[in-house]
């Protein structure tokens, strides 16, 4: 099993990198084109802001790179935000994977939306062995809305997508690595597709 | 729907727990990865080292624990105590912290919130706020609370929301150690100014007094230490009790 994350300077990606040692698999860090191509899964991570993460990503030619993936792809937090047609985070264009958009949540809940939450009307392998209603940690200003690719469903506010699948690409709102065992059950799903 | 958070603080010195810490299973209280561990595992929703480490060969120590924290513990944490710069800030996160908290170094020099929150993200940046009451008012104090200033709480609670704050954590000085409830009006107040979470930290003594600072004082998370380190108020119990009086958490 050869994973590797994409390094493109954006957050905190040890914890992910942790999480899979946990699981026994040692994740490559990489922004190396080949290494990402020769991947068996590739994980996409992201924190901070939309624009000057898309911005790193064009620089580097991510942004060209990673729609032409085959193997599984899973974006995490602003990582499954970046796949989106767009978002209003710094009005940064998206990669386009996912055919929704992502808006910041209406100031009548706190924002951000940091803590515990529930994901339910799961679907695909990706939630495998998951139970509907099951905790995620999760924070984030803006969410993705839904669209036939919504394979999770969060309440805030309003109900939206925590979760996205568009044919090899998955995306989640939610951070696995820090969900406790549940979010590692979601890791190891993610290997095992 | 979101749920309400508990969170146990830990103090760090030279990378060791000190506070006095009474875990039966524990093979080494000191040891702040086993200790996480176990909260994590008795369902503690996120975790606050606070560093009170007065060396640099100390905080060198806090790095490695946090390091080790992040290998091992698959909750979130934050990383609080003698942070003032972005050097630093950053070093704890490439160690794999998931937020810092700063309180003294924002007072003195409140460009530090716009920064960090640049640089890394409002969602990491947690701001801490000691404070009691003089007169009625209630006054941000420094240095652990040894210090008074003439800032208003509310005033500057605000102001560093608009810097870009992505939470507060509010000790009130007059309740801390008191064991006698959390400050829920202040508390309150604060959760209807701002709109980002506030932690209700201090004074926390029984199941009872989390139910009030969730209910009357509106907080988003509640943080102690010796109730837990002592074992006096067992999570799963308090959670479970929460539970039952419609309160939502995480089971």
């Amino acid at each position: 099993m050869k994973l590797v994350i994409i390094n493109y300077g954006a957050g905190n990606i040890k914890s992910i990198q942790f999480a899979f040692k946990r699981l026994g698999v040692d994740a490559i860090l990489s922004n190396d084109p080949d290494e990402i191509v020769a991947a068996d899964k590739i994980i996409f991570p992201g924190v901070g802001e939309a624009s000057s993460a898309m911005k790193m990503l064009r620089e580097s030619g991510l942004d060209v790179l990673i729609p032409t993936l085959k193997q599984p792809v899973l974006g995490i937090c602003l990582g499954m935000q970046l796949l989106c047609k767009s978002t209003e985070e710094g009005n940064t264009k998206g990669i386009g994977i996912f055919q929704t958009d992502v808006k910041r949540f209406s100031n009548d809940v706190k924002v951000p939306q940091m803590g515990w939450n529930v994901i339910k009307d799961l679907k695909s392998d990706l939630f495998k062995g998951i139970k509907e209603n099951e905790y995620m940690y999760l924070v984030h200003s803006y969410y993705a809305e839904h669209c036939n690719e919504t394979i999770a469903k969060t309440d805030y506010g309003i109900n939206y997508a925590s979760a996205l699948q568009h044919n090899n690409f998955y995306g989640v709102q939610f951070h696995p690595e820090k969900s406790s065992t549940a979010g590692a059950k979601i890791l190891q799903n993610f290997l095992k597709l | 729907m979101l749920t309400k958070r508990i969170i146990p603080c830990l103090d760090i010195k030279n990378g060791r727990t000190v506070k006095g810490v009474n875990f039966v299973d524990l093979r080494d209280a000191g040891d702040p990865v086993e200790l996480a561990k176990q909260y994590a595992e008795v369902g503690a929703d996120e975790l606050v080292f606070l560093d009170i480490s007065a060396t640099l060969e100390g905080r060198g120590t806090t790095l490695d624990m946090v390091m080790r924290v992040a290998e091992q513990v698959n909750i979130p944490f934050t990383v609080g105590g003698g942070i003032s710069s972005i050097e630093h800030v950053d070093a704890l996160l490439q160690c794999g912290a998931d937020k810092v908290s700063i309180n003294s170094s924002a007072v003195k020099r409140p460009e530090l919130v716009n920064e960090l929150s640049n640089k890394f993200g409002s969602q990491c940046v947690v701001v801490a706020i000691d404070a009691k009451q003089i007169n009625g008012q209630w006054k941000v104090h420094l240095a652990g609370g040894s210090i008074p200033t003439e800032i208003d709480l509310f005033e500057w609670a605000k102001e560093v929301e608009n810097r870009g704050a992505g939470e507060i954590l509010f000790t009130s000085m007059d309740h801390d150690g008191t064991k006698n409830g959390f400050a829920n009006k202040a508390l309150a107040k604060l959760s209807d100014t701002l709109n980002i979470p506030i932690i209700a930290s201090g004074g926390a003594g029984s199941v009872q007094h989390f139910k009030d600072t969730f209910i009357e004082g509106k907080s988003d998370a509640a943080l102690a230490a010796s109730v837990f380190h002592f074992g006096e108020i067992p999570i799963p119990e308090l959670k479970k009790e929460l539970k039952e009086n419609n309160i939502e958490v995480r089971l």
